[in-house]
């Protein structure tokens, strides 16, 4: 079922430059998609997930961040040497993004057909009837109730579920390589999230593009994604196979975090949490960040930065005791 | 959309009945309007037939309707000092402000929409500041200080421009400036901080995501949502430019509305102020009236609520 | 955080003690006539003295003492209708705020019928029928400002009214009169004093313009705004009497305005959007 690589990411660093100090939000990331895979990056919020996703697309504000090390390979070419103009080709026409919260993703001002069209009328695809008939053509594809009547509406005339799907069919309306989909439905309602997700697992294997999904839910990672990265204060700490991850997790974050995942049968008191806070991203300790939080800590996790380590085949982790096995 | 203009005009004739009614019992319990009117040594025959000539006599609530009732028909009386009508001085006045406070408004926006939404992207540049600079030295410099000293520089000491009254193209250029610095700088400062926000917000994000160019995702994304605030404070800037009006006519010598508002007060005019102040409420209907359809124009989320 | 506008703390330090001490620091008196002096250019200029050292009017009277004296005028009117209007406002605003229901609707539509018709056109009329003085200058100043205060404080009663200690309040049977007074009233006090400071420039501003409209304190008693008026007609040959008072009225107001701005980002950012 997966392919060809499509993105290949590298080393990637994005730091914030800010009055009060430099923010390391991404230090040195690197994994791959490939052809109709799906791959969770996993997280509590404020670990540099986000800003991995928007750093492949250089769409973080100009003037505060910049992605200072690192590649970004799409189709064998580093993004991050493209001109603004080829940059703008790309975004939109081979990976496309759906953002977290619908109600302020769409503009109040425009109506629903207007804001498809400016995505639609960018595919040059000539003889495939008119930009409008095109329209609704994807908002079919996406699942949304009359199409017709919904291109002549405004956004807040639509709930919350319909505007996702809106912002879902932007997003495939130029069929992308790649989609990178940022918590698409912790602004949902719970009753249309696991609707939400099975159209977009039906979209993304219907059309077989990789997607990028990011989540702080492990349970959501389980039902939507075929690999997974865990991601700690700026970097990755584990990635492989979801069954593997979930079977056997390495890292002790990771296994903090499938802990806190809250079983049908298990009992509300058993509810595990982490202690204690991620450390600021401004002021990285020295060696493994999860150290301060992690119930096995040892000196050697203070002095020095863990390796990555194979935990099995496609599976590794940056901890110290795997050194050991 | 016709409901929402229908409740708006509704609203607007409401707010005119109200200010006509509070211009007549201020007129008729804070005072005689009479003895406003009249020199202090006049004699009391002379001070009941200006009661009379001003429908001061009879009880108020009588008053009150023969007023209405009046006004209903155009009659807003006499004016003391020119011995018109006085509904006939102000629109004999009016085509000149006409003049000069839409073109105003015009220039102003057309100064302050893009500064503003340069000075957002710009954050901290030389525009910004500059411009910043400008607001906060605008908002704070009343209209009849500025007007006095733009005469003072440009036609006292530099001999550029004309300093009073109407004439060619020139006579234009002072009060445009006195009158519109006010509207420019509050324009500006609203756009920018509009502007700040809506660059902010997922939508432009998104905007971007679709690879849509910076030059749409500005113009076309943003400076629609940016004009909002605009159109809906514009209370604050009608009293600005009302104020303004008045004025500027007054500081240029300027034969219009504004000016012939400052002479109903010198001259302590009462009929003829009590007709322009009815009939600028008149007038500001209409403007009102505007704006709100325009504001529907700009922000859906109005018409269909 | 912005630091302490000193500049502007300043300049609104030395208008007050203008103010206060305005007779202490003149000889002269700011309206009896001296007119052998009338006219003198300040002292820098030709002609001028040390005697009058922002130089003397048509009736001869010392610039720089109706100056202070004008600054005395000023303030007291926006002390006065800070004062007057901003506390029909604060009052308007709880109570509409807490109440609710049809008073809330009733009040607020009279607050946007406020906003849509333009103040000064009352106060103008107000100088008319009532004469002109002190009283009808706050008054009018008042109206300008009371609908402003009443919107921002009801703002701020709404989401006050669904805090705990309210509700804690009524369940311990406090009338709504003391919760207002007691609870209410104190948690809008910082709002309330952001918009005083923003509102300084207004009103001075306003009085300024009423007075130059001949619709403020009557002469011969000196305001900025009259003494721009005053000497307009005379200013190809006698720039300062316009330009002087002009010019601290601008740089007052500046100081105010920037001051204003400080101490909201400080007690209450989220006034930011006014």
């Amino acid at each position: 079922m997966t392919g060809e690589t499509v993105l290949e990411v590298r080393d990637l660093h994005t730091h914030f430059f800010l009055r009060r100090g430099v923010v390391q939000a991404v230090d040195g990331v690197s994994f791959s998609l490939r052809r109709g895979e799906v791959l969770g990056l996993v997280g509590e919020s404020g670990c540099g997930k986000s800003v991995t996703a928007l750093s492949l697309l250089r769409l973080l504000p100009k003037d505060a961040a910049r992605t200072v090390r690192g590649e970004v390979v799409l189709d064998g070419e580093n993004l991050l040497d493209k001109s603004d103009r080829e940059m703008r080709q790309i975004r939109g026409q081979k990976i496309a993004m759906i953002l977290q919260d619908p109600q302020t993703s769409l503009n109040p001002v425009f109506t629903i057909g207007d804001q498809l069209q400016e995505a639609v009328a960018r595919q040059n695809g000539a003889g495939r009837g008119s930009v409008m008939q095109r329209v609704v053509d994807v908002l079919r594809r996406v699942k949304l109730a009359a199409p017709e009547q919904r291109i002549r509406q405004y956004p807040h005339q639509l709930s919350g579920g319909m505007k996702q799907r809106v912002v879902g069919a932007i997003a495939i309306s130029c069929e992308p390589q790649v989609m990178i989909a940022d918590e698409p439905t912790t602004a949902l309602d719970v009753t249309i999230q696991l609707q939400y997700l099975q159209l977009l697992k039906e979209l993304q294997a219907s059309t077989d593009m990789a997607m990028l999904f990011i989540t702080h839910d492990f349970g959501v990672v389980a039902k939507m994604c075929d690999r997974v990265a865990v991601m700690y204060a700026g970097r990755i700490v584990e990635s492989g196979p979801v069954r593997e991850v979930f079977d056997n997790p390495a890292h002790p974050y990771t296994q903090a975090l499938i802990a806190s995942v809250p079983k049908m049968r298990q009992e509300v008191g058993l509810l595990h949490t982490i202690e204690g806070q991620p450390p600021a991203l401004s002021d990285l300790p020295e060696g493994c960040r999860f150290a301060p939080r992690c119930e096995f800590a040892e000196a050697r996790c203070q002095a020095a930065y863990p390796d990555t380590f194979h935990a099995g085949e496609e599976h590794s982790a940056s901890c110290w005791r795997l050194a050991d096995d | 959309m016709r409901r929402y203009i229908v409740q708006r005009l509704l609203q607007g004739v409401f707010l005119v009945l109200i200010v006509t009614t509070i211009v007549f019992f201020l007129g008729r319990l804070t005072g005689n309007p009479a003895d406003m009117v009249l020199p202090e040594d006049a004699s009391e025959e002379d001070r009941q037939e200006m009661i009379e000539t001003l429908g001061l006599d009879g009880p108020v609530h009588t008053q009150f309707f023969i007023f209405m009732g009046n006004a209903l028909q155009g009659d807003l009386g006499l004016s003391i000092r020119y011995r018109q009508p006085a509904a006939e001085v102000f629109f004999s006045r009016l085509p000149n402000t006409m003049k000069i406070v839409p073109a105003t408004m015009i220039v102003a926006l057309v100064l302050a929409i893009p500064l503003g939404i340069l000075s957002a992207l710009r954050r901290g540049s030389v525009t910004d500041r500059f411009s910043g600079a400008i607001a906060v030295l605008g908002i704070a410099t009343p209209n009849f200080w500025l007007g006095i000293l733009l005469i003072y520089l440009f036609s006292v000491q530099l001999g550029w421009l004309p300093s009073a009254r109407m004439g060619g193209f020139t006579h234009y250029i002072l009060p445009t400036i006195t009158l519109g610095t006010f509207l420019v700088a509050g324009f500006m400062r609203l756009i920018r901080s509009s502007m700040l926000e809506i660059l902010d917000s997922e939508f432009v994000k998104l905007a971007r995501i679709k690879g849509l160019s910076e030059f749409k995702v500005i113009w076309k994304h943003c400076l629609r949502n940016a004009l909002i605030p605009v159109l809906s404070l514009w209370g604050v800037f009608m009293g600005g430019l009302v104020t303004g009006a008045i004025v500027t006519e007054t500081v240029f010598a300027w034969p219009g509305v504004g000016r012939l508002t400052y002479e109903a007060v010198i001259f302590r005019d009462f009929p003829l102020l009590q007709a322009v102040i009815i009939m600028d409420a008149i007038l500001i209907l209409f403007i009102n009236l505007l704006v709100d359809i325009l504001y529907a124009y700009v922000d859906p989320r109005i018409r269909y609520t | 955080m912005r630091r302490l506008p000193w500049t502007s703390l300043i300049i609104i330090g030395a208008m007050i003690f203008m103010a206060v001490f305005a007779p202490v620091l003149t000889p002269h008196s700011p309206t009896d006539q001296t007119l052998s002096d009338k006219l003198k250019p300040p002292f820098w200029e030709e002609g001028g003295s040390t005697k009058y050292l922002l130089g003397t009017d048509i009736f001869g009277r010392d610039v720089l003492t109706r100056m202070f004296y004008g600054a005395r005028v000023s303030l007291i009117v926006t002390a006065l209708a800070l004062s007057v209007g901003g506390g029909v406002g604060l009052l308007i605003g709880i109570v509409s705020g807490y109440v609710g229901g049809r008073l809330d609707s009733f009040l607020m539509r009279l607050v946007d019928a406020a906003f849509a018709f333009p103040a000064i056109l009352f106060a103008l009329l107000l100088a008319v029928t009532m004469g002109q003085g002190m009283k009808t200058l706050v008054i009018a100043i008042s109206i300008l400002l009371w609908a402003g205060f009443a919107r921002v404080v009801r703002g701020e009663v709404l989401a006050l009214k669904e805090r705990d200690f309210v509700a804690l309040a009524k369940v311990h049977g406090c009338s709504p009169a003391r919760i207002m007074a007691t609870h209410i009233l104190p948690n809008v006090l910082n709002t309330f004093m952001v918009l005083v400071t923003l509102n300084i420039g207004v009103v001075i501003v306003a009085e300024a313009s009423l007075s130059f409209l001949g619709a403020g304190i009557p002469p011969p008693t000196p305001s900025w705004g009259l003494m721009v008026a005053e000497g307009r007609g005379k200013i190809t040959s006698a720039w300062w009497l316009s330009l002087i008072p002009g010019i601290a009225i601008t740089m007052v107001v500046l100081a105010f305005n920037l001051f204003g701005d400080w101490l909201r980002d400080r007690l209450d950012p989220k006034l930011r959007q006014l």
